[in-house]
């Protein structure tokens, strides 16, 4: 079958190229979609298995990092939005697309269609953007459809002003770790949990991304599409060269369960 | 109906910019302060009841998790109990980049009835201060008067701004004798000379009529040094000899005589273009935007970023913006606040600044910023530099453009304000005291994601073949765009279309308003439908403000009524050209008579502290270097990421492994001693950079930007003379030809009683093409037992050095460049690097050898044991604090494998080439003089320590 994604522009989205490139290599077809295209009905997100939110600026990160995009999907897109969802449908956010799905609760709902925001992303410690590479601990997770079978660390950039992820009290935290939602977390080298700059951001329980109770929803801070090619390594150089670049399965795992359950 | 919106932290959630501020209030000097806490206000005018406002604080303003908001209702700033408060505000006028996407935002919560918003900051400081610390803490840090100001009662979001009626102004001056011509150009901000003055009103004598405001401003911007460079290309007596159009007989005849097929166009359009593929052409600019910065840094360096983007995206039908480069110049940033002359700002917080304003607009852009260098002198005090530089991409056969007559003018992006009347005319002047008041109109916020949508946009419309020719207006607004684009055919504006921030502009403002983010393209009447479409989709304002003709003629119109008529050739040929004088005397600087120390350690730490060469991490870091995924060599490399890369190296097409390098050379410490030579070692240095990295001679083009002092004083005019004929010579040498440039003059401050220029600074920037990016190589060490050679001979060349710096000297023996010998060193190391022979290479530049192999060392996390005994000398040098440190050019330090010892010394047999020691396991970096005993000694993390602390901010 033919596997589709629709990645998401907005004024201000700025990673939309790489990530349709990573689509492609992992063997979507891809389309560049404007937000007004959908407000508009000229596209119609059924017609997709992917949604993407690619990194970026959105509206300038203007009042907070993704918010404006994220209440558009809120409020002008919620029903093709929960039927994507209802379908069995993916939806992935990268660095601002994280922060747009986590502000428009999409990560945090109770799988019945309740979305609540009890978590958020917030001004990293640091009080700057910054990027730097990072090493991010997969972590043994069933639930989430596009880090499957992976193993080990993964070796991707970082680069946000605000990537704090914080939750609204201890309850929330808890829940995000009994149903599974943690897929992955900043570490050190050695795959220890580790402060600064590690943790680039000062993310409680060192939190890069998670997905909501189905799995099939994932947001994360770091940039898979930006380790694509083995010269992306910063240390290639070195010797550290593999084949593939290392943020690339992410994109093929989300082509292949699309490929094998829709 | 106004209403107030206060969003603050809630309680125990770490306000971060809260405490970046509590320190940088250290920084200043004032202790006390406990705690500052940042409150965001809005303020809300309109029809909306306290309904749509609760919903605005709960769905849009306040984060759910992190945030709590309390509507104010028209409270105005107020302290809570121990705490002092400040509230911030931008002026009247100045663009709040919050304000579009709020109002866009709160359209899309279904609320009706906005009329206008606008953002304020609060500061409540806790400790204890006085009243006089806040003030000081408000000046220095929270506030720029040039912008902002301290709230002090309750404002409101209305914009006070008067009807316009309209009027046609003339201006007198048929009779004006020269005392009157001379006060003519200073009351109208018009900086153009007595020789202008009297040639325009020569013209309009012949004409019989007066001219009108806006005629004399469109001659003044057409005529300013900014626009035609009357300095570069006017006529020049140099020592007994008349130099006709400077730029024509250097720096653009190495292009001509060395006539490469790959040089696209070069000096014509808005940057440069060579080949890069079968399918892509690639263009570069770079600009400075050096006064604005100086007035206030973040909002001059945000559109100094934001202006060069707009010069790709209006080359050819438009190029795709792929890299940003960045190189700043500025004060010793731990000058003491007491030395900091009136009207200039604290070099820290210029610096600063500059890097926020940069880093806002680049990253948002989407584009990386990978490639730069920041230098420090107390002469660039009052004047920083701030170069931005953009590569951009475009298909081969979009790289010309053709204005036809009878096509439509459309003006695209931002709305036109206020903002930045007379910046180029403000440009081209000096700064004083007073320039922060009567030029603060000239300063502008950027919105980066008007921009952005208008980027991409464009491209849609380019691919579509919507448009046959794209300008940018930058410099002089319509004024420069429109007249630029039009003089070969005649163009006709109506200046009551042109979209407005908001009422009350004259005609004159209008068109040579310098609001950010406007481009200009000439459309087919056919394709307007089609054209207006693309835009509308993605939310981008366009507007058809004139057309084309066949009139040779400027015309512009308001309401019907002609304000302007102006011809053609006057406008663009008519700029008289009078002949200057100038002078060259070589300096005499004393020579150091200090012994070579025993132990040269400590001045090797010194040099890796100094401001110069210390690691530039702190600002790297904040840059997005990597965004659109090609990047290859980033500018920090090395086992740990942190080492000064050399160059730049990124895939521009993700399907391909073609990659374009970027590298720059710039050292004004030679043009205390010799511009010429400064100017030589400039170009030396940015090939070396992008030879270091595995780039070839063959395909390199370069970049000039000159900003020099006041260039009516003979002895600069001789001193800009003696650097491009420099260019002349080397690049010639070289065979690597110049595409494109762009001078900045004047740089000069004045506080009312010292009057400081700034050193003669030319950055030459480089262009690389790499067929094969798995073929490049990075700095740092990579394998103990590895053998370290240098390249390139070294010579007793001391003059301007770090190390003389280090001892306070200048010295006169100034690095020089023989352009023979440096192209065959280079064409040779590149053949080894081809053959897979180099694990590493770095160029060899400020502080000699011993930088760069300390760099090597700790960037690689390998120690070094390596022999001055060894080094090949190029003339009798018997110091060793001489061989270490001289900054001879043409040389590198390359690490090669045991492995490939044979063949690199077999392929670099015909060039100066000797091993001077290994790479160690140790972590310890020894060296040693010709009778192995250590004149160096330290723990690789000692040396890296001493070159991270100074910028550890």
């Amino acid at each position: 079958m033919k596997v589709k994604t629709c990645i998401l522009r907005a004024a201000g989205t700025n990673c939309d190229l790489e990530t349709d490139h990573a689509f492609q290599l992992a063997g979507s077809e891809t389309e560049l979609v404007h937000i007004n295209r959908l407000k508009r009905k000229e596209r119609d997100l059924a017609n997709y298995h992917i949604l993407v939110i690619p990194g970026g600026f959105t509206y300038g990160d203007d009042i907070a990092g993704g918010k404006i995009l994220a209440n558009e999907l809120k409020y002008n897109l919620q029903e093709s939005i929960r039927e994507f969802i209802d379908d069995g449908k993916l939806i992935l956010g990268i660095c601002n697309g994280f922060q747009v799905l986590v502000k428009a609760g999409l990560l945090s709902g109770d799988g019945k269609g309740r979305e609540v925001q009890r978590i958020t992303l917030t001004w990293n410690d640091s009080a700057k953007f910054e990027d730097r590479w990072i090493y991010l601990k997969i972590l043994d997770n069933k639930r989430c459809v596009f880090t499957r079978g992976m193993e080990g660390l993964l070796y991707i950039p970082v680069a946000h002003a605000e990537g704090k992820f914080v939750t609204s009290n201890d309850d929330a935290m808890r829940q995000l770790w009994a149903n599974n939602q943690v897929v992955c977390q900043y570490v050190d080298p050695q795959g220890a949990p580790a402060e600064y700059p590690w943790n680039p951001n000062g993310s409680m329980d060192a939190i890069a991304g998670i997905c909501d109770r189905t799995g099939r929803i994932f947001g994360l801070m770091p940039h898979p599409e930006r380790h694509i090619h083995p010269t992306n390594h910063p240390r290639w150089t070195r010797g550290f060269r593999s084949r593939q670049g290392e943020g690339l399965q992410i994109f093929k795992n989300a082509v292949d369960f699309v490929k094998h359950n829709l | 109906m106004e209403w107030r919106i206060e969003v603050r932290n809630r309680p125990g959630v770490l306000d971060a910019l809260g405490l970046g501020l509590k320190k940088d209030i250290e920084d200043l000097g004032i202790s006390g302060v406990t705690s500052v806490e940042t409150v965001q206000v809005y303020t809300i005018v309109g029809d909306l009841t306290k309904k749509d406002i609760l919903r605005i604080g709960e769905h849009l303003v306040a984060d759910p998790v992190t945030q709590e908001y309390v509507i104010g209702d028209g409270e105005g700033p107020k302290s809570r109990r121990g705490q002092m408060v400040v509230e911030v505000a931008y002026n009247s006028g100045v663009m709040d980049p919050v304000e579009e996407s709020a109002t866009k935002a709160i359209r899309d919560l279904d609320i009706q009835g906005l009329e206008s918003i606008r953002t304020a900051k609060k500061y409540f400081v806790s400790g204890r201060i006085s009243e006089e610390q806040l003030d000081r803490i408000t000046e220095k840090l929270l506030m720029n008067p040039v912008i902002q100001h301290v709230v002090r009662e309750r404002e409101t979001a209305h914009l006070r701004t008067a009807d316009y009626t309209f009027h046609i102004e003339y201006v007198d001056m048929e009779h004006a004798d020269e005392e009157e011509l001379k006060k003519l150009s200073i009351q109208g901000q018009l900086y153009l000379d007595l020789t202008e003055m009297k040639a325009i009103r020569d013209h309009f004598r012949a004409l019989g009529r007066k001219p009108t405001d806006v005629e004399l401003e469109t001659l003044a911007q057409t005529w300013s040094e900014h626009c035609v460079h009357k300095t570069f290309r006017g006529i020049l007596e140099y020592e007994g000899q008349i130099i006709d159009n400077l730029l024509k007989e250097t720096v653009m005849k190495v292009t001509r005589e060395l006539d490469k097929a790959w040089c696209i166009s070069v000096f014509e359009d808005n940057a440069g273009i060579i080949e890069f593929d079968d399918t892509y052409n690639l263009c570069f600019k770079v600009e400075t935007h050096n006064h604005p910065s100086a007035i206030e840094p973040y909002g001059g360096a945000g559109t100094g970023i934001g202006g060069v983007i707009r010069d790709p995206l209006g080359t050819g039908l438009g190029a795709k913006p792929v890299l940003n480069t960045d190189v700043f110049c500025f004060g010793p940033p731990d000058m003491a606040h007491e030395e900091v002359p009136r009207g200039a700002l604290h070099p820290k917080r210029v610096f600063k600044g500059v890097v926020a304003g940069v880093r806002d607009y680049g990253n948002r852009m989407g584009i990386p910023t990978a490639n730069g260098a920041v230098l420090f002198d107390e002469r660039y005090l009052g004047n920083p530099l701030v170069y931005c530089g953009t590569v951009g991409i475009l298909p081969r056969e979009c790289s010309t453009k053709e204005v036809r007559s009878g096509d439509v003018i459309i003006l695209v992006g931002g709305r036109t304000g206020r903002d930045g009347i007379h910046g180029v005319t403000f440009a081209s002047s000096e700064l004083t005291e007073e320039s922060e008041m009567i030029s603060s109109g000239a300063v502008q916020i950027g919105n980066p994601i008007t921009e952005k949508k208008m980027v991409d946009t464009l491209i849609q419309a380019r691919d579509k073949g919507l448009y046959k020719a794209i300008t940018d207006c930058g410099g002089g607004g319509l004024s420069s765009a429109v007249g630029e684009m039009g003089s070969g055919v005649g163009a006709s504006v109506q200046l009551e279309k042109v979209p407005l921030k908001y009422k009350g502009l004259s005609y004159t403002e209008i068109w040579i308003s310098e609001a950010q983010e406007r481009m200009i393209v000439s459309v087919d009447p056919q394709k307007i439908d089609e054209i207006m479409s693309i835009f509308e989709s993605e939310d981008v304002e366009a507007t058809v403000i004139g057309e084309f003709t066949d009139s040779k003629r400027l015309r512009l119109t308001y309401e019907g009524e002609t304000v302007a008529d102006l011809d053609m050739e006057f406008l663009h040929h008519g700029v008289p050209r009078p002949q200057r004088r100038a002078t060259w005397s070589q300096p005499t600087h004393p020579e150091p008579d200090f012994e070579d120390p025993q132990d040269l350690t400590p001045s090797l730490k010194g040099i890796l502290s100094s401001w110069n060469v210390c690691s530039k991490e702190w600002v790297i870091r904040q840059y997005d270097h990597e965004v659109q995924g090609g990047s290859v060599l980033k500018p920090l490399v090395g086992v740990d990421n942190d080492g000064p890369g050399d160059a730049c190296v990124f895939r521009p097409i993700l399907s391909s492994e073609r990659g374009v390098i970027i590298s720059n050379g710039i050292n004004p410490k030679y043009g205390d001693i010799d511009p010429y030579h400064m100017a030589a070692s400039a170009i030396d240095e940015a090939l070396r950079g992008i030879v270091a990295v595995g780039g070839n001679l063959e395909r390199i083009a370069l970049l000039d930007n000159f900003c020099w002092g006041n260039t009516d004083d003979p002895a600069k005019l001789g001193a800009l003379v003696r650097a491009a004929q420099a260019c002349y010579d080397i690049a010639k040498g070289y065979g690597t030809p110049f595409i494109s440039g762009k001078d900045s003059l004047n740089n000069e401050f004045s506080d009312g009683e010292r009057n400081i220029s700034i050193p003669h600074t030319l950055l030459v920037s480089a262009m690389g093409i790499i067929d094969d990016v798995t073929k490049a190589v990075s700095m740092d060490a990579k394998g103990v037992g590895d053998v370290v050679y240098v390249v390139g001979t070294t010579k007793e060349e001391m003059g301007g050095s770090h190390y003389y710096a280090l001892n306070n000297f200048i010295g006169n023996s100034v690095p020089q460049v023989d352009p023979v010998y440096g192209k065959k060193v280079m064409e040779t190391l590149h053949r080894a690097v081809a053959r897979g022979l180099v694990r590493a290479c770095h160029d060899c530049s400020e502080g000699g050898i011993g930088v760069a192999a300390a760099e090597m060392a700790f960037a690689g996390g390998y120690g070094m044991d390596i022999n001055l005994g060894d080094v090949p000398l190029g003339s009798a040098v018997h110091r060793n604090d001489s061989i270490l440190f001289s900054e001879s050019n043409s040389r590198f330090i390359v690490e090669v494998s045991q492995a490939h010892q044979k063949a690199f010394e077999e392929t670099m047999r015909e060039v100066p080439c000797a091993p001077i020691g290994r790479v160690t396991d140790a972590q310890d970096f020894i060296i040693r003089d010709s009778k192995g005993r250590p004149v160096v000694t330290s723990h690789i993390e000692a040396l890296k320590e001493a070159w991270q602390r100074p910028l550890r901010w």
